[in-house]
């Protein structure tokens, strides 16, 4: 088995080795034969997701069939594994995981090529990009991560396991979610590449760019926030964000590829930005391939287990060619990207992009600074020191309420320039309410002075308002006027509205996406927990819950032994729900894991958690934790997701009005 | 039955000491009594009122601050990190028989007991285990960069965008050769395009 997996990978690497160097030649040389060495190139890229796909499904299949033979199924899988977990194992530990990129990479490359007709020049460079980083994938499974490596010695009867913490169903979907965001963000960059070595001409690249991003930043951001929920139900510390360096390798590329979304519709409007627009994609995949550097080099510690490897040193050597190459052509071409127009006002659309940018790259820095800062302090001053939560929060968090404000302003204002005076109109009724707001919480009790993040609370649920405000006085405007010209009601109108410009409406339901996010956050404040012993019988309040610990048992299967309570919840002195805490000791990997009971209400959540036993009394700890409007967050995402999906729909035909209006229409569903 | 703690966990915002405040103001028949009632005489005493406030509140908020124990030791406790390699808030981690965050907790909660002030208690964790128990880098010698290159990063971009934007605004429009009636065309269709998306809300 582990030969024909190490086989595979090794006929992938010649196949991507071909496509890349008949790639360059059939583009460099422009004699006779050229296209058909070129159409070959591109059938080897084909053919490596064929081979890449096969040696992944022999890693699958050594899992299900406890080939313990292969070193990485002994640590990664055992016997009594259940099955979603057996297939989980392709990207559980290091090797398998680089081989799961690897196809992914593949895969991408695949529909690239299939698609080479939409321009058969801009795709064959872009493929032959891909094939370069396939490349680099493949020498590093084949002699630096190989999956397939083999026990030496006796052979062992059973392996050792998968961690604990991944034996939850999330993690069947969350890597590769965020897997398909990482590694997505290679095909934008090599369109932006192919464009800039080609002096591509016109926009037409930026338009293909544009969807492939959205696509890879609606998977990036489905598998952060994934990643942020098994957080939250697994580790069983009530929180859903460590700002542990893993994490914050995933929210780096996110935020500039954020940035780049928005800073490259003034590319396609206006012709501007154009070199910036370049290097925020350079620096998105760039900072794709530092997260994994990151975190598999073990240069800064995480809890994630991938932090002890040797592989740091291909990560470098690969960004510093990446680099190197990128700043090469941008030299040589960056007369292709002149702007096309100048910027006319400062209360313009043009500008609140500008400053969505530089707001979402500084708080990329900050990341990433507060990520690399433990090295910078131990080769300085020779001590290693901790940048921890406090650090990310402080920082961050006056960021972010300043991006807010933003999201609530920009889509109000108009390209080239704003008048002062629509500017009031649309603002003043949305300014109002969020004020009003405002004023009713101080009023019931939300006391902004008394602790500078009950501030933040109150600012976070303002802007929240303002923003959701703007948003629906958007559509209700539009609406109306679409209702106007075809009798619809409302609703209709306003779906007629979106479908018209998706990827503006789309937008505006991503940005009330990350509103509801960022309640969910502010609620955080208002955190509360509680610890205690508890044996039958024995009571427990928090906030207006009280529990009472109805039972305590133990359980046993092949996989894991448990400990769990049976805890009554009761609330205004009815029963309300029953939850098990569980507390689990897998037997394989030797290794114990919380299996936390949430009751989630729109409202707040009750978290609760079987910390263990009491080795002198045996009764169990438990834990609750009383997390506000964490449902918030879940339900934004599915919002984000939701706004993704729209605009990547194409518009419709816009509406065609066959009798005269009568009154002034303001344009509608036009734009971005 | 046993009370182990009773903590706020971690939050997504900056958490600091709760800190109440008691605005206490003049009487109004001191000012109505006051000699002088010119614009210049009322803009003094507003002043010197104003003085006074700011240094009662911050009296009054340095007091309040030493107060409440549990608010201390929630306080102290988020701004130093477990250090089993958890890599967990102390009073977040959740590791029943932690080696460390037990022990510390008991700590930590001793100091404040004794009295010793928020320096003093984090200056003795420092000494016992280490710089990197403390959850972010001290605002001392050289970690005080790592407080101010976000800023600096802010400020030199704020500065970068208004100058880009100076030399957007004052650069001249390139208008294509050739008068508008020589427009025509796949060009004329480029203009038509154009303006129809500079025109769009």
């Amino acid at each position: 088995m582990s030969q024909i997996g190490s086989f595979a990978l090794l006929l992938a690497l010649a196949l991507c080795a071909y496509s890349f160097l008949a790639g360059i030649l059939a583009l460099v040389n422009k004699g006779p034969g050229s296209e058909r060495l070129g159409e070959t190139a591109r059938r080897a890229g084909i053919a490596s997701f064929v081979v890449v796909f096969l040696g992944a499904v022999v890693l699958v299949v050594a899992a299900f069939q406890n080939d313990f033979s292969i070193a990485y199924i002994f640590h990664h899988s055992n016997r009594d594994l259940p099955a979603p977990y057996k297939f989980a194992t392709l990207w559980s530990g290091q090797e398998g995981s680089l081989l799961f990129w690897a196809l992914l990479l593949s895969a991408y490359g695949l529909v690239l090529r299939l698609r080479y007709k939409t321009d058969v020049r801009l795709f064959a460079y872009a493929s032959v990009i891909i094939a370069a980083v396939q490349v680099f994938f493949l020498l590093l499974l084949n002699f630096a991560a190989n999956p397939f490596g083999v026990m030496q010695g006796t052979l062992p009867a059973d392996g050792t396991g998968l961690n604990p913490l991944l034996q939850y169903p999330e993690m069947v979907i969350h890597p590769p979610m965020l897997y398909l965001g990482y590694v997505g963000f290679t095909v934008p960059f090599a369109f932006a590449l192919a464009a800039l070595i080609m002096r591509y001409p016109g926009e037409k690249w930026i338009q293909i760019t544009r969807r492939w991003t959205m696509v890879t930043w609606g998977f990036l951001t489905c598998g952060v926030f994934l990643g942020a929920h098994w957080a939250y139900s697994v580790l069983g510390w009530g929180g859903y964000w460590g700002w542990d360096p893993v994490e914050n390798a995933s929210l780096m590329p996110w935020l500039t590829g954020t940035a780049f979304l928005h800073s490259v519709m003034m590319q396609e409007k206006r012709g501007m930005l154009k070199t910036w627009n370049m290097w925020l994609i350079f620096s998105t995949f760039m900072l794709s391939i530092f997260g994994t550097f990151l975190t598999r080099s073990g240069v800064v510690s995480s809890v994630h287990a991938f932090a002890q490897s040797s592989i740091g040193d291909w990560f470098v050597a690969f960004l510093a060619i990446i680099f190197a190459t990128c700043l090469f052509f941008y030299v040589k071409n960056r007369s292709h990207l002149r702007t096309e127009h100048k910027l006319e006002s400062l209360v313009s659309r043009e500008s609140s992009f500008l400053f969505n940018n530089l707001l979402l790259l500084v708080a990329c820095f900050t990341v990433l600074w507060g990520t690399l800062f433990p090295v910078l302090s131990e080769w300085v001053q020779g001590t290693k020191v901790t940048v921890g939560p406090p650090f990310f929060n402080r920082v961050n968090v006056p960021v972010a309420l300043l991006l807010l404000l933003l999201t609530a302003v920009g889509p109000l204002l108009a390209w080239r320039r704003t008048s002062i005076d629509s500017l009031k109109r649309n603002f003043l009724w949305p300014a109002i309410g969020a004020i009003a707001l405002g004023i009713l919480l101080v009023a019931l009790g939300m006391k902004p002075w008394n602790d500078v993040s009950y501030f933040y609370s109150l600012m976070t649920i303002m802007l929240s308002a303002l923003v959701a405000l703007t948003v629906i006085s958007e559509f209700v405007r539009g609406g109306r006027v679409i209702g106007r010209h075809t009798g619809q009601n409302l609703f209709a109108s306003m779906v007629q509205l979106a479908h018209r410009n998706t990827r503006r409406y789309g937008g505006y339901i991503v940005h009330f996406g990350v509103i509801v996010i960022m309640i969910g956050f502010a609620g955080s404040v208002f955190n509360q927990d509680k610890e205690q012993e508890m044996g039958f019988g024995d009571k427990m309040t928090i906030g207006s819950y009280t529990l009472v610990c109805q039972s305590y048992t133990q359980d046993d299967n092949p996989n894991y032994g448990s400990e769990w309570a049976v805890m009554n919840v009761f609330k205004g002195g009815k029963q309300i729900a029953t939850l098990n805490p569980e507390r689990r000791f897998y037997k394989a990997s030797q290794q114990t894991s919380t299996m936390v009971a949430n009751r989630s209400t729109p409202q707040e959540d009750l978290y609760v958690v079987y910390e263990g036993q009491n080795p002198d009394t045996g009764r169990p700890i438990i834990k609750v934790h009383l997390n506000p409007l964490v449902m918030w967050i879940w339900v934004g995402v599915w919002i984000m997701i939701v706004g993704t999906v729209v605009a990547l729909i194409p518009n419709s035909v816009p509406v065609r009005v066959s009798a005269p209006v009568r009154m002034r229409a303001e344009p509608v569903g036009a734009g971005d | 039955m046993r009370i182990l703690r009773r903590v706020r966990v971690h939050s997504l915002f900056v958490s600091s000491r709760a800190k109440r405040g008691i605005w206490i103001l003049g009487a109004r028949g001191e000012d109505r009594d006051s000699p002088s009632l010119t614009l210049a005489g009322m803009t003094n005493v507003f002043l010197k009122r104003g003085a006074q406030l700011v240094v009662m509140a911050l009296a009054v908020f340095g007091l309040l601050g030493a107060g409440d124990q549990s608010a201390r030791v929630n306080d102290l406790g988020h701004r130093m990190m477990c250090v089993c390699g958890c890599n967990q808030i102390l009073l977040e981690c959740n590791h029943v028989g932690c080696a460390y965050s037990e022990r510390m907790r008991g700590e930590l909660v001793a100091a404040v007991d004794r009295g010793d002030n928020d320096d003093l208690t984090l200056q003795g964790f420092v000494q016992k285990y280490g710089t990197t128990v403390m959850a972010a880098p001290t605002k001392t010698g050289f970690n005080r960069v790592a407080w101010v290159m976000p800023y600096l990063v802010l400020a030199l971009g704020l500065i970068m965008v208004s100058v880009i934007v100076r030399a957007w605004r004052s650069r001249p429009l390139v208008l294509p050769d050739g008068s508008v009636a020589a427009v025509h065309g796949t060009e004329l269709e480029y203009f038509r395009r154009q303006a129809r998306k500079d025109t769009e809300v």
